[in-house]
């Protein structure tokens, strides 16, 4: 085994083991297991930046794999450019959420079970995005869906169980739906592995086109869910009685996106050419630019802060899922790129919920006048990323916009650049009332005069985080012409992905 | 008709009687016999099969058979007696439903 | 030595638990335990090598006493063979280690190890038995002691369960007796290989085939014939109901594969297997949705018990495809079958401990288990996983298997059936899990019940089969080789 190899192991496998450490270690030692859930952390980041380095110098009969027999496909995993771009997002962006999370739980009570399953599902994340075929992203797939059940009931309110009863209703069927369309697709073509440019053999679109398109419809179904494609958004917004860490990486990143780095597998590395031959990416562009607008539609009226950013994840998902099916390179890596911009700057703003509520108990929108005041770091770090997702430069979200539109032409698909638009004005207006309230309506009274004197805006383990995690959307931005930003790595990935 | 066809009839009559007793007779002990008869018509029916191959001297596997299914037979009979009586001890009827069984049915007592 | 062990293994693995059982009943209770353990053990090695053996050399033959056919009795071990007996020695030493720690010295106890050593060596025979009639005598073997572990306890509803089990089973027993008496009439022979070569499907044949299905679907308790299932699953000692849910119930369900998929499959006709496979539909459906409607625990996992046997009957209409459906089919429902035993035993043990600490097991009273007990409701949620049949669990395997069967075979409404049953199973194990982690409620105040159990070995034992019967999708592939080891003809000849 070489060490390539060893580190792709050791990216998957790091989070399980730390998951069982920290259900070892049980719920009184906590500084043991924030020094376990830390180490590991560091260790996954480590080896899937291993893994990357390795994906980015080789090139595609050269990236690093290893599995073992099962079935007829066999449980295989493979450190490629798509995989590890998604696999370093979500390795990063755990290590700065446990911090964070280290904070913001450090009240709360079953904090093993908590950070249990949540190494639980960044493992399952990091597994989705290095797997090598589909048998082994089904099998993620559904342990993140499971492992996400008990951190959505965290609280153990009846809302909470109420919210993990809708999780469940969407999930499970979506499921079921997937794995009858990876057995029929299996069963149809032999054993599917993911490969740049697609893995169907092409004259299966002139011998099986009716059952093709039904294993798609199938696919998409099921991924459909956890991208929170219209109609089967509903979840995520009820889901939003998690714990703030649980909607920031989850919610915003590991599973929604788990969803649409799926739909890219399937549309880009299995079905490639077929999927615009059999019509039905042009279908899939349009469910996406209509959840886009209706995503954004449904954000505008929400005062609930959690539940307005959830609507707007569900229209955000569904630029990456466009991106995607336009089967245009430029078009793909805008998609590709917002996958990154949009975690970075989607995971700030729910770090941002979870500081204010922690904070100064606001819940709601109309509860924020005057919020820069008393929380100017946090607040500066939220409007950074509102301004990203709106599309403003030089945030990261303007170049996956900016990609996007120039694909869409370039796909033939003007309407895009229409929706592209309509959606850039509503992101606007629910997002700039939010920085207006903030900094220029007039604060309450114990907020006119900043943090109490000597202390910060909050605890700093949530503070710092946030952050962080708002300079890294804005450096994505910003140095995105550079050779390893998530945009230049997005056009690199496109290319090998359209030889046809 | 030959031999084996009438131990065959006669071994399957007394099976199906057994069955309808198990079926209708609610108490215990009731139950136990019919599956005694049920067993016996079993048994005869395997009787009966050995005489199949012709000649003087019959099949004796199929009394080999028979021997076990009685050494079985009895054994579980046994062991059925046992528990129905501690059923009766525990619940004061002799059936595994108690509005099955009106006292004056009720054997055990 | 070494060589001696590797020739008397089809003997030994029987004989262990066999010699083990009067040893534990003459030396009482203390020794009892011990005696068990020490079975237990010892069985490992001999299962683990009588696989590899298997996988090695194929089929094996052994002629107990050297008598061999038509009089003497004769083990066979196939892929089959083995497989069975590898999980019942599993699951068996992870509930002797459970038995321990729940029974522990108590005296009133004492019967339970040499039965329940009775019903594991019983088990191994049956599995291990080359001819039908030796395979009824296992059977009241089994049934019997069986039985006599419901009744263990002496409670009323236990002792009437009890009843009620023994009537069925010796019912069934006796339906398949006659069926056997019959194939002997007609074919001059019990040994399954010599059957294999001479069956036809003629009127006795038939007949015979009927009455052995009839007796063997009672014991197996598929629906409509399930109804002294739950009673008597969930009424026993909760050790008991996992070995009664996890392997008993396999062991009919073991020789009705036999008698279809491989002795008699020239008689086997379609319109059967699809009842059958109806059957096992409705079992499924119902059993879920009387599980979902339960309110005491124990009667929930044992409704599951009922809605997955479901699964195993899905065997006999997708293996009648022939090809690579039929290899599938195979495959999917016996791995079903294995992986079906280390979950059940899970969540009964679960249930058990839950049952002995709280006094109750409502399940409106669970609610924050897994802050009172988080091994427990632990096990309890990963075993859930293998009965809704997601990945990686080996019931995901399983139904994979069955899915791409019933592709294959253009059926594809078994493959509806099985993700149905998903569903459904997720409906139930939520209903349970979900409030694990809810706010707790005031019942779960320890009971004091008794003296010195060990709750470590315990939860441990149910949490560790759990972790088996999960990791069995990404592990399984030499349980999937295994199981195609000297298959019947019907599936052989197609590599997975």
């Amino acid at each position: 085994m070489t060490w390539e190899t060893t580190a792709l192991v050791i990216a998957v496998t790091a989070p399980f083991v730390t998951a069982v450490l920290i259900f070892a270690l049980g719920e009184r030692r906590d500084a043991a297991r924030s020094g376990v859930n830390l180490a590991g952390a560091a260790l996954t980041v480590a080896a899937v930046v291993t893994a990357a380095g390795a994906a980015v110098a080789g090139a595609p009969d050269a990236y690093p794999t290893a599995g073992i027999a099962l079935l007829d496909i066999g449980f295989g995993l493979r450190a490629d450019l798509l995989g590890v771009l998604f696999a370093v997002i979500a390795g990063v962006l755990w290590l700065i959420t446990t911090v964070y999370a280290i904070g913001y739980m450090s009240r709360a009570s079953d904090r093993a079970r908590f950070f249990g399953f949540f190494s639980v599902c960044v493992g399952s994340a990091i597994g989705i995005a290095l797997s090598a075929n589909l048998l082994t992203f089904f099998i993620f797939y559904e342990t993140l869906t499971l492992a996400t059940y008990p951190l959505v009931v965290h609280s153990g309110t009846p809302a909470a169980l109420k919210g993990g009863r809708t999780y469940l209703t969407y999930a499970l069927p979506a499921g079921g739906a997937l794995a009858v369309g990876v057995v029929w697709l299996n069963l149809l073509t032999g054993p599917v592995e993911f490969a740049a440019g697609g893995s169907l053999d092409p004259a299966l679109a002139t011998t099986h086109p009716g059952s093709l398109v039904a294993i798609f419809a199938l696919l998409m179904l099921g991924l459909g869910v956890k991208a929170a494609l219209f109609p089967l958004h509903g979840w995520l917004p009820a889901a939003m009685v998690a714990p703030a860490p649980v909607s920031a990486l989850l919610h915003a990143v590991a599973v929604v996106k788990a969803g649409v780095f799926g739909i890219a597998r399937v549309v880009l590395e299995v079905y490639g050419p077929l999927g615009p031959e059999l019509g039905v990416t042009q279908a899939l562009a349009v469910v996406a630019g209509f959840t886009i607008i209706f995503g954004s539609v449904r954000a505008l009226a929400q005062d609930d802060f959690k539940k307005r950013l959830a609507f707007s994840t569900v229209a955000q998902l569904s630029y990456i899922t466009l991106g995607v099916a336009l089967a245009s390179p430029i078009a793909v890596a805008g998609g590709i790129a917002h996958l990154a911009h949009h975690a970075a700057m989607k995971i700030t703003m729910f770090f941002t919920a979870g500081a204010v509520a922690e904070e100064v108990k606001a819940y709601r929108v109309s509860e924020f006048d005057g919020l820069g005041r008393r929380m100017p770091l946090t607040m500066a770090a939220f409007s950074l990323a509102a301004i990203g997702i709106v599309g403003v430069p030089p945030v990261a979200g303007f170049t996956s916009k900016w990609l996007l539109g120039i694909g869409s032409i370039d796909a033939g698909s003007g309407w895009v650049i229409a929706v592209l638009g309509i959606s850039s004005v509503l992101n606007a207006a629910y997002f700039f009332p939010i920085i207006h309230r903030a900094w220029f309506r007039t604060p309450k009274p114990e907020w006119a005069h900043g943090p109490a004197a000597g202390r910060p805006e909050g605890d700093m383990r949530m503070i710092v985080p946030l952050v962080i995690t708002a300079a890294i959307g804005l450096a994505m931005g910003v140095f995105a012409g550079m050779d390893l930003s998530p945009a230049s790595w997005a056009q690199t990935i496109a290319g090998w992905e359209f030889p046809w | 008709m030959s031999q084996t066809d009438l131990y065959t009839l006669v071994g399957s009559a007394l099976f199906v009687i057994g069955l309808y007793a198990l079926m209708t007779r609610p108490h215990l002990l009731h139950k136990v016999l019919a599956l005694n008869i049920s067993s016996s018509g079993v048994f005869f029916v395997l009787v009966g099969i050995a005489r199949r191959v012709g000649g003087p001297v019959p099949d004796p596997l199929p009394h080999a058979m028979v021997l076990t299914g009685i050494v079985v037979t009895v054994s579980s009979t046994a062991f059925a007696l046992a528990l129905a009586k501690r059923i009766y001890t525990e619940t004061g009827t002799a059936a595994l439903d108690a509005a099955d069984v009106d006292v004056g049915e009720s054997l055990g007592g | 030595m070494a060589e001696w062990i590797a020739r008397q293994l089809p003997a030994l693995v029987v004989l262990v638990p066999f010699t083990a059982a009067p040893l534990a009943y003459l030396l009482g209770t203390g020794f009892g335990r011990q005696i068990a353990l020490i079975s237990a053990l010892l069985s490992q090695p001999l299962a683990i090598l009588l696989a590899v053996t298997v996988v090695r050399e194929g089929e094996l033959r052994y002629e107990v006493g050297g008598w061999g056919g038509p009089l003497g009795i004769d083990l066979v071990v196939d892929g089959f063979t083995a497989v069975m007996v590898l999980v019942t020695t599993v699951v068996g030493l992870f509930v002797t280690v459970y038995a321990l720690g729940y029974f522990g010295n108590r005296e009133r106890y004492r019967f339970f190890w040499p039965l329940w050593l009775f019903l594991w060596g019983s088990l191994h025979a049956l599995f291990l038995s080359g001819d039908i009639f030796n395979l009824y005598v296992c059977l009241e073997l089994v049934s019997m002691s069986a039985v006599a572990l419901v009744g263990l306890t002496l409670r009323r509803e236990a002792l009437v369960a009890a009843m009620r089990y023994m009537l069925a089973a010796i019912l069934g027993s006796l339906f398949y007796l006659l069926g056997v008496a019959l194939i002997y009439g007609a074919f001059g022979s019990v040994d399954m290989q010599t059957l294999r070569e001479v069956v036809r499907s003629d009127t006795t044949g038939q007949a015979a085939l009927a009455l052995m299905t009839v007796g063997l679907v009672l014991k197996t308790a598929l629906f409509p014939l399930h109804f002294w299932l739950p009673p008597a699953h969930s009424n026993a000692p909760s050790p008991v109901s996992a070995v009664l849910s996890a392997l008993v119930v396999k062991g009919s369900f073991y020789i009705l594969v036999r008698l279809w998929v491989d002795v008699a499959e020239p008689m086997a006709f379609p319109g059967v297997s699809t009842v059958l496979g109806v059957l096992g539909s409705t079992a499924i459906i119902w059993g879920s949705i009387q599980a979902f409607r339960q309110q005491r625990l124990k009667m929930l996992v044992a409704y599951s018990t009922v809605a997955q046997i479901g699964y195993l009957f899905l065997l006999f209409p997708l293996v009648t495809g022939g090809g690579q459906a039929a290899a599938d089919a195979w495959m999917g429902g016996i791995f079903h079958a294995v992986s079906h035993a280390l979950a059940k035993s899970a969540m009964f043990l679960a249930a058990g401990t839950v049952l002995a600490r709280f006094g109750h097991d409502r399940i409106d009273g669970l609610g924050g288990l897994s802050r009172r007990a988080p091994v427990t409701a632990m096990a309890f949620g990963l075993a859930g996983v293998t009965m809704m049949g997601l990945p990686p669990s080996g019931g995901f395997v399983a139904k994979w298997q069955m899915i791409r069967a019933s592709i294959e075979s253009g059926e594809w409404w078994w493959a509806a059936v099985v993700v149905t049953g998903g569903l459904l199973a997720a409906a139930y194990v939520f209903r349970v899990v979900g409030p694990f982690f809810g706010r707790e409620v005031d019942d779960l105040d320890d009971a004091d019940l008794n003296a010195g159990p060990s709750p470590w070995t315990m939860e441990s034992a149910a949490l560790v089969l759990a972790i088996g019967a999960l990791v069995l999708g990404i592990v399984g592939q030499p349980l999937l080789d295994l199981i195609m080891v000297s298959a019947p003809a019907l599936v052989a000849g197609v590599t997975p």
